[in-house]
């Protein structure tokens, strides 16, 4: 492409490129691009790794031989969020939507559907407990509910194709700031839209950079932290992977509001695809003159580059951050100065989120009014939550702040697999707590959460049901915060480590009531005087799960019993000889041979040979064998 | 077994030249280097560290310093199949915990250790944003999802019959 020298130059070829995808937009094709058809298929990390491209280069070459390829578009997107149905195909302009497509799929796809105009009923989405299939996405429940801002593109474009971005409108929002608004008004825009940072603090955007613009400096810096270390959130990788240009276009607008003209994203190196598009988008920008010197002519020069994370989760806590974008070890440093005075190198700095910024370019092109119209009194526009754990459809879903948990799990989520009770949900990662049942109807945002004894964190949401052990989950996030603690301060190196061995005796059945006492002084301890959030917080998992569900840990120190049946050690399996039949499937089973029993007598387990494994449960037709 | 021979080691360090040619004029590009570095070895032994502190006049105890912080930089040498069981939360609570348990047991080595003969290793990891398809296991980076502990032996089992083809 070559350069675009102007803000109206980019109007225009947004229409010209819009005009060429249109289909997708449900309209007929224009003589900009004549494929009747546009077939998206997902080249996310889920969807790839269950073979999506194999299925995307299946149906071009199927294609061509049939002499179909000007006919049909075919066209990898980012993640459509519905990850657990992958690979997902959608076809314009008719909207319909494929899951579990495979490469035996194609050509009964070409044949009926593109060819005969006939849906593939067999690949649609059967509609829960309507006894009907979606045969356009627009009637699926998982997406009816959700709002699509910060994911606007994700699952629309071409994310390796600069011209498909410019058609759904990425950098008018840069070119509207650079041409029409000066920093300062910039810095208002974002104020007036209310946003708030969606990497775990909340802290509001717009203040953030006018503190980085406040303080002097000819060298200044934008940061992005795409470290996305909540385990189990997934949001940042789906808008990297999905929608790289709208991080670029936002680093640029941060960085004339504040006088920067570089920009670092700190990307995890575990993120492979995500990286690669990052580098496809920097280089198309480049040469598009929308990165670099003179951006659209405005004289505003700008230009961004890649550092790569090598596994430290403290290194998304930003002052970690900026020293290991220095490329030294990643512990953070005492705040302030806050990196808007000293961050990189010495020099004002802001970071921000991968999904704070996903959402900067549409302040810019629908307005910090509009943004602000969205969501709750105290936290503005949308939230994105990677849903998963123990719930029906498990994916990325992007609600209006103050929906409730309520609405996320059975209305989007689809409920609870297994005719299985809720038990909790965990948001905030591992520095958040857990919901319990009587929180289904709380409407989610900054503050509730907080107030709830729980928090925003990135925005993972593990749903758990009556299987789930809390203790057991405590422990399980205790265990991460030990040891990804970077040791430069003893309340969290050794007191985590403390705070884990109390919770392994209590999962051991060596738990004492003065345990419980123990765990919470030194939760409070810990809290008051690690130097980082990632000590201050450590404790929340068992702070939260001793408030909702203190009765399972007095089971555990008690009764010494697991009421979820998780913690191995205080299971006990046994055989019910009433209702054992004596068929010899759970002895043949056994990997350790602990069950005996003659054919058609009822059987024993021998429970000091008993390694708990639960085969014999799953091979026992009549439901004989109980575990308590 | 690893291969120390003249030859072979020389390639690997003009390749690992050009990276720091590459680098030099960069600020803070040490980690860049290191993760190409270890691209080009499969790991970064004490000596690859030594070449990386000369040639960019870094002391070598900043760079052993930087190697050991990051879990990612490994100074051992990995099997040829690097199983990565991913025991990020959405894994774990859909039993990834039960798969590293199988993999342990298929393979008799424990996490970070490899089988005598250089094949297999086992590492844990904490997500690798695929968590719709939990619980996962990457093989060499490419994932594998929806797994039950009864799949890994078929999964040992489709390398070890595609090494003896080879
Ligand atoms: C231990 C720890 C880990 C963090 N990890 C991340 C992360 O992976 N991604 C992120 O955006 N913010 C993370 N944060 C929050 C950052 O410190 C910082 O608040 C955030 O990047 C600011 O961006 P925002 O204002 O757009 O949210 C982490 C904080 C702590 C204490
Ligand atoms: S609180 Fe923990 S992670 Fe943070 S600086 Fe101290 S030891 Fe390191
Ligand atoms: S739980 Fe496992 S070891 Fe124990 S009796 Fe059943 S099958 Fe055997
Ligand atoms: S599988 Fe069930 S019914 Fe059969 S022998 Fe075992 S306990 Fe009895
Ligand atoms: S990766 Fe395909 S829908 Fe998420
Ligand atoms: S928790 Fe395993 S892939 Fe995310």
């Amino acid at each position: 492409m070559s350069k675009i020298a102007s803000f109206e130059e980019l109007k225009a070829l947004q229409e010209a490129e819009r005009a060429k995808i249109c289909v997708r937009d449900g309209q007929a094709p224009t003589p900009a691009n004549l494929a009747k058809h546009h077939v998206l298929i997902c080249a996310g990390t889920g969807c790839s790794s269950s073979n999506s491209m194999e299925v995307k280069e299946a149906l071009e070459k199927q294609l061509a031989e049939a002499g179909l390829n000007s006919e049909i578009d075919v066209v990898k997107t980012g993640c459509f969020g519905f990850c657990s149905l992958g690979p997902i195909m959608v076809i314009y302009p008719e909207g319909t939507f494929y899951h579990h497509v495979k490469v035996d799929d194609v050509p009964e796809i070409i044949e009926t559907h593109l060819k005969g105009g006939q849906l593939v009923e067999r690949l649609l989405y059967d509609i829960p407990g309507q006894d009907k299939k979606a045969t356009d996405m627009s009637h699926i429940p998982f997406f009816q509910k959700q709002n699509r801002i910060a994911l606007r593109n994700c699952g629309t474009i071409d994310p390796e194709k600069i011209e498909e971005a410019i058609a759904h409108n990425a950098y008018q929002g840069l070119g509207r700031a650079l041409t029409t608004m000066t920093p300062e008004e910039v810095i208002a825009e974002v104020e007036k839209s209310g946003i708030r940072g969606r990497g775990g603090a909340g802290f509001p955007t717009g203040k953030k950079w006018k503190f980085a613009a406040g303080y002097q400096s000819e060298e200044k810096y934008v940061v992005v932290n795409a470290d996305e270390g909540d385990p189990g959130a997934f949001m940042d990788r789906s808008v990297l992977e999905g929608d790289p240009h709208s991080i670029l276009e936002a680093m640029a607008i941060g960085g004339y509001a504040i006088g920067a003209h570089h920009g670092f994203i700190y990307i995890r190196a575990e993120y492979p695809i995500a990286v690669h598009r990052l580098e496809i988008a920097i280089a198309q920008a480049r040469e598009a003159g929308l990165l670099g010197d003179n951006i659209m002519g405005t004289g505003f020069s700008f230009d961004v580059d890649i550092r790569l994370g090598a596994g430290a989760f403290v290194c998304g806590e930003e002052t970690a951050l900026l020293t290991s974008v220095e490329g030294k070890r990643g512990e953070p440093r005492p705040r302030p100065p806050f990196p808007a005075e000293k961050g990189l190198w010495g020099v004002p700095t802001f970071v921000n989120n991968v999904e704070t910024l996903a959402n900067i370019p549409v302040i810019f092109t629908k307005g910090g009014d509009w943004f602000s119209s969205i969501g709750t009194a105290g936290s503005k526009g949308t939230k994105v939550f990677a849903m998963a754990g123990k719930v029906n459809n498990i994916g990325l879903v992007e609600v209006p702040m103050g929906t409730t948990l309520r609405e996320m799990i059975y209305d989007i989520g689809g409920g609870i697999p297994n005719g299985k009770a809720f038990k909790a949900a965990q948001t905030g990662g591992p520095s958040g707590g857990c919901l319990p049942a009587s929180a289904l109807d709380t409407e989610i945002d900054f503050d509730t959460l907080v107030a709830a004894g729980s928090m925003m964190g990135s925005g993972g949401l593990i749903v758990l049901d009556e299987t789930t052990c809390m203790v057991d989950i405590a422990k399980f996030y205790l265990e991460f915060t030990q040891d990804e603690s970077c040791g430069k301060c003893p309340p969290c190196r050794i007191g985590t480590k403390r705070m884990l061995e109390i919770l392994d005796k209590i999962t051991r059945g060596e738990g004492t009531m003065e345990d419980i006492d123990n765990l919470e002084t030194l939760a409070r301890t810990i809290s008051s005087s690690a130097l980082c959030a990632l000590g201050q917080t450590a404790p929340n998992p068992i702070l939260a799960t001793l408030k909702f569900f203190r009765d399972e840990y007095e089971a555990h120190i008690v009764d010494k019993r697991c009421p979820a049946g998780v913690c191995k050690k205080l299971l006990r399996y046994e055989i019910d000889p009433a209702k054992c039949k004596g068929c010899t499937a759970c002895a043949r089973n056994c990997p350790v041979g602990a069950i005996e029993g003659t054919v058609r007598e009822p059987h024993r387990i021998d429970t000091t040979k008993c390694i708990k494994c639960g085969t014999c449960i799953e091979k026992c037709r009549f439901g004989a064998i109980s575990r308590a | 077994m690893a291969c120390t021979c003249g030859g072979h080691n020389e390639a690997l360090f003009a390749q690992l030249d050009k990276v720091i040619e590459q680098h030099k004029d960069q600020r803070g590009s040490l980690i860049s280097v290191l993760h190409k570095a270890q691209g080009i070895f499969g790991y970064l032994p004490e000596e690859v560290q030594a070449y990386i502190a000369e040639k960019m006049d870094i002391p070598l105890s900043e760079i052993y310093g930087v190697v050991t912080f990051y879990a990612l930089f490994t100074m051992n040498k990995k099997g040829k199949y690097t199983f990565n069981v991913c025991l990020g939360t959405a894994c774990y609570v859909k039993g990834s915990g039960k798969l590293l348990e199988k993999l342990q047991e298929e393979l008799g080595i424990g996490v970070g250790e490899t089988t005598e003969d250089g094949m297999f290793s086992i590492e844990c990891c904490r997500c690798v944003g695929a968590c719709g398809l939990a619980p996962v296991i990457t093989i060499n980076d490419k994932v594998h999802g929806h797994l039950v502990p009864e799949d890994i032996p078929a999964l040992i089992a489709e390398i070890k019959a595609a090494e003896q083809m080879n």
